[in-house]
């Protein structure tokens, strides 16, 4: 009974909070329609759905967004895979640690993208040059993450992990793995906000194909009606694929959520 | 994320894999003897490192990069703390902006690059807008979430006393508050430094960024490994700056450390 009516409130709070968003739009709307700001720099809303819609009704935009995501997503994958693994090894190894630690912290807050004039000079401007990049710069979190999973198992388990004879690999697989996977996950989730940015810095200074370039171009030409459906399309991307790894999070979690 | 962890003594194994790799690095170069466009021996790194000090663009391009993250994070920061101490305090404008702050927030912060180019063109107001776009959205959240964890009586004594709304935010939110928003401070101030050195890499021809880009462009790899390391030493010295003030400041508060 109460419960129906607090899901009634917080459904009309939502359709409100739409109104909000609705309403800045109409403001946008207006400022461009009264050109208080020149539609050089800002265009309407309705010119940017145009450019958005034809954009991605002739093929150009789609096949560009495509190449973002997909440079986006390998490069997850790969520091996903990388930062798991490695994670799992420094995790498990207290001695590891006290030699890693410190470089790993080091490491930790240096700007991903200075990293990029290096991968040039190694890899030219070409697509391993973005992919090394943006698994280098996205691995941190789900590395970091990762260790300190591995490392906060509870030392009991460890002991029975001992008594019971358990190889080191089953012991990251059955007892490391579960307790790490909340963190990885958290980790894994801040990747993909980093692996898309670093495509999005790559495809700008290697002029691969794809949003970041496109964008940049739509700017420099102030084709501003462009410039506005790719950077919503770049939020697009970034909404969606946080909103994917939380459902994952959700689904492979759901064991330990039931039990807290 | 960061556990922070205690500072303890020194440990030498810690710094032993770095020492090896730029000593290994080292006797590689003399014996190879590599003239290359993209490595460079650790003691050229160290030379670069030094002429880059001694003529003054080494300073004059960390100031450079470290102004426009400072302008940019007090911008942004600023503007997301007073809004989110508003929706701290209101539910009812917390409420009605949660759409527009969940549609706004995933824009990723370099996509605002070229909005800002073509607004600014080059040079300080582009990169400053671009780091204040980006430390905006940490900081108001997190002010948010410090506001909403102050003790409920506090805000009961507010109303005894019967403050006003603004001797209420500065006598007793920000006071309470302090803590958990200074640690969203120091993340915000790490974000800034990522973000200002990666406008100057892909746009803003200024600062560390650009030097990095520049050593690149003219094949100079002592000078761009030598600018990476200090990149690395920027962030990793205001990072500790900002950690040791938390603790002298907040270390007798508990909920410093969430």
């Amino acid at each position: 009974m109460s419960r129906a009516r607090r899901f009634r409130q917080g459904l009309a709070w939502h359709a409100a909070s739409i109104g909000t968003a609705v309403a800045l739009l109409a403001v946008w709307a207006v400022v461009c329609q009264r050109q208080w700001i020149s539609p050089i720099y800002l265009p309407s809303p309705l010119d940017t759905w145009t450019a958005l819609r034809e954009g991605m009704l002739d093929g150009e935009l789609a096949r560009l967004t495509g190449g973002t995501i997909q440079r986006m997503i390998w490069g997850w994958a790969l520091a996903s895979a990388l930062g798991m693994a490695l994670g799992a090894l420094i995790g498990t190894s207290a001695a590891l640690r006290v030699w890693l630690q410190p470089t790993l912290e080091f490491l930790r807050p240096l700007p991903a993208s200075a990293i990029l004039p290096v991968a040039i000079a190694f890899f030219g401007l070409s697509p391993g040059m973005a992919l090394f990049v943006i698994a280098f710069g996205a691995i941190w979190p789900v590395l970091l993450a990762t260790v300190h999973g591995f490392a906060s198992v509870e030392p009991r388990l460890a002991e029975v992990a001992r008594v019971m004879g358990l190889s080191r690999l089953d012991f990251m697989w059955k007892i490391g793995l579960p307790n790490a996977l909340p963190d990885a996950l958290g980790g894994m989730r801040l990747s993909m906000t980093v692996a898309l940015i670093l495509a999005i810095v790559a495809e700008m200074l290697a002029g691969q194909e794809g949003l970041g370039n496109a964008i940049l171009l739509a700017a420099r030409s102030y084709r501003s009606a462009d410039l506005f459906a790719g950077v919503a399309l770049l939020g697009a991307i970034g909404l969606v694929s946080n909103a994917g790894i939380l459902v994952l999070e959700r689904k492979l979690l759901a064991w330990k959520l039931v039990r807290d | 994320m960061s556990a922070g962890g205690d500072a303890g003594k020194p440990d030498w194994r810690g710094i032993a894999l770095p020492a090896a790799t730029l000593l290994l690095a080292e006797v590689a170069a003399r014996v190879v003897g590599i003239t290359s466009e993209s490595l460079a021996a650790p003691s050229d790194m160290a030379l670069a490192f030094g002429e880059a000090l001694g003529d003054g663009s080494l300073l004059r391009a960390t100031w450079e990069t470290v102004a426009a993250a400072v302008a940019g994070l007090l911008a942004g920061g600023l503007l997301g703390l007073g809004i989110g101490i508003w929706f701290g305090l209101s539910r009812t404008a917390r409420r009605l902006a949660l759409w527009p702050v969940e549609l706004l927030r995933p824009l990723p912060s370099v996509a605002m690059i070229p909005i800002a180019m073509m607004i600014f063109g080059f040079g300080y107001r582009m990169e400053i807008l671009v780091v204040a776009f980006t430390c905006f959205w940490p900081m108001l959240l997190l002010t948010e979430s410090a506001v909403r964890h102050v003790e409920p009586c506090l805000y009961e004594v507010a109303h005894m006393l019967g403050l006003t709304t603004p001797a209420r935010v500065f006598k007793i939110v920000l006071p309470a508050a302090l803590p958990r928003i200074f640690v969203a401070f120091r993340l915000a101030a790490g974000i800034s430094l990522v973000v200002a050195v990666t406008v100057e890499v892909a746009a803003n021809p200024a600062g560390l960024g650009y030097a990095l880009m520049l050593a690149q462009q003219s094949l100079h790899p002592d000078l761009m490994f030598a600018l990476l390391l200090w990149v690395g030493f920027v962030g990793w010295a205001s990072n500790c700056l900002l950690l040791a003030i938390q603790r002298r400041l907040f270390s007798h508060v508990a909920g410093a450390q969430a």
